[in-house]
């Protein structure tokens, strides 16, 4: 366990880890890294490392999960047992069973599942490195990942946490700040449609700091979606403009 | 009423892409009288309708269709075959044996067996059943040589051209019979392999290139090049 220092944050506003108050953590997105799922995508948001594989739409198996007007989702998050510093078992604990309901069920709104009856898909998420806010980070490689496989989708999910630390509210906590803090609240957003598909809280906060949270978690989560479509775009436009330069030479 | 895209501009899916009174098309959805993309492609506006062309998408069956698939399972009455698709295809023995079936005279693998490959049409298919294919049409039926590669389904009207313009134009330089499976795999069968090398080199690049104009052109160079390396190497 972490020795809780005096203070999180001191009185220039800066944490222990050197960020201001509504700082995100450097962040890098890559996609379609798996040659062997349909779709895929690598995310690594300050210490976390995720990657996100997707597979269909596919036949349901077992058959009898297959609904016959729409098409399955089903996520699987699980940590590697390297992933934190005391090893961590590799059967699926209580938590990531949650995790895995949580993140389905923010993904979902942003698909078509009646467009493919009697099928389904496969999420597999696999966080290689932990340091807090691994849901919000795996949200939103794993929306990349679908989009990398052509599902289609109304819109990329972009996931981001605020919380808060000593009397605070800050942006995008890491795992020192999230297990000594006060509060975190993990919210997961479809930009273009301005629709919320996750929001959780754990802790304690007065409403205006909810508010101040939530808008704050919504602003981090818009940052994080330019780089999510840039990361998308990438993997295409180098096609592109390889092509580009072979004309013109 | 504008439009927020440039032509062939790369889109992803969630992009809003026009407002008001437009159509949308492939790959595209409206809501509340908006247009956004749903996949990820080049943004097109064909008169009042906004399409998507894909750059990544899987082959959804329709009815008519040509596709190439394999023999997944030899069954009671029929084959399972994979078409590379969400859904598996069915192909009954009752269509491929001009006569009827009785599964006391006729051992199906025998006819076809696992591992099969086979140029099939799709007879019938909608959301409640499974695709249904038939091969009692002249040019279907199981595959006996040849060379198989895939592309993405979305790629295969490219390698078909304007009215048929760069198919034609493959077959005609290197002497090969090419079917396009609408699912994305495609059949070259030519007199000797380096035919065939040639011919799925120019369709791997036609993949590649598949956004960019002037393509037809480029590829009937880059064969013309590459069959005069090829014969000066044999000299």
């Amino acid at each position: 366990m972490i020795e809780k220092p005096e203070k999180l944050i001191d009185k220039k506003g800066v944490r222990l880890d050197g960020r201001k108050a509504d700082e995100l953590r450097p962040l890098k997105l890559e996609v379609g890294v798996l040659s062997n799922a349909d779709g895929s995508a690598y995310i690594e948001h300050g210490k976390n490392k995720i990657l996100a594989a997707v597979f269909g739409p596919r036949e349901m198996h077992p058959k009898h999960l297959s609904r016959p007007d729409r098409m399955v989702l089903r996520c699987r998050y699980h940590m590697a047992p390297f992933s934190v510093q005391e090893r961590k078992s590799p059967a699926p604990s209580r938590r990531e069973v949650e995790l895995s309901k949580v993140i389905r069920e923010s993904l979902e709104p942003a698909l078509f599942p009646e467009l493919y009856p009697r099928t389904g898909i496969d999420v597999f998420v696999e966080v290689l490195q932990a340091d807090g806010g691994t849901r919000c980070a795996s949200i939103t490689a794993a929306a990349l990942a679908i989009a990398d496989s052509g599902i289609p989708m109304r819109d990329l999910v972009v996931a981001c946490a605020a919380g808060k630390i000593d009397d605070t509210v800050v942006l995008d906590l890491y795992d020192a700040e999230d297990k000594l803090g006060v509060a975190d609240v993990p919210v997961a957003y479809m930009p273009n449609l301005n629709a919320v598909t996750l929001l959780q809280m754990d802790g304690i906060l007065a409403p205006d700091e909810f508010e101040k949270a939530v808008n704050m978690a919504i602003e981090g989560c818009k940052k994080i979606y330019v780089l999510q479509k840039e990361a998308l775009k990438t993997k295409y436009m180098n096609v592109k403009e390889e092509i580009k330069e072979e004309t013109e030479e | 009423m504008p439009t927020f895209f440039e032509a062939k501009q790369l889109v992803t899916p969630g992009e809003l892409l026009a407002e008001g009174e437009y159509q949308a098309g492939e790959n595209t959805y409206k809501e509340e009288n908006k247009i956004y993309a749903s996949r990820i492609g080049l943004a097109d506006l064909d008169n009042k309708r906004v399409n998507v062309v894909a750059l990544r998408a899987f082959y959804q069956p329709k009815a008519g269709d040509i596709v190439i698939g394999a023999v997944t399972e030899v069954g009671f009455n029929g084959w399972t075959i994979d078409i590379k698709s969400p859904y598996t295809a069915m192909l009954r023995a009752s269509d491929v044996l001009s006569r009827p079936f009785k599964p006391q005279n006729d051992e199906l693998s025998q006819v076809l067996d696992t591992g099969d490959l086979i140029v099939a049409k799709i007879a019938s298919y909608d959301r409640a059943h499974d695709p249904q294919l038939t091969v009692g049409e002249p040019g279907l039926g199981k595959i006996t040589r040849g060379q198989i590669m895939r592309v993405t389904p979305t790629k295969i009207p490219r390698v078909i051209g304007r009215k048929g313009s760069m198919i034609s134009m493959i077959k005609q330089e290197t002497g090969c019979q090419i079917i396009l499976g609408l699912n994305g795999v495609i059949l070259v069968t030519g007199k000797t392999t380096d035919d065939e090398e040639l011919a799925m080199m120019a369709i791997r690049k036609i993949e590649e290139e598949s956004h960019t104009t002037g393509l037809t052109d480029r590829i009937m160079q880059l064969l013309k090049e590459e069959k005069t390396k090829r014969e000066e190497n044999k000299l």
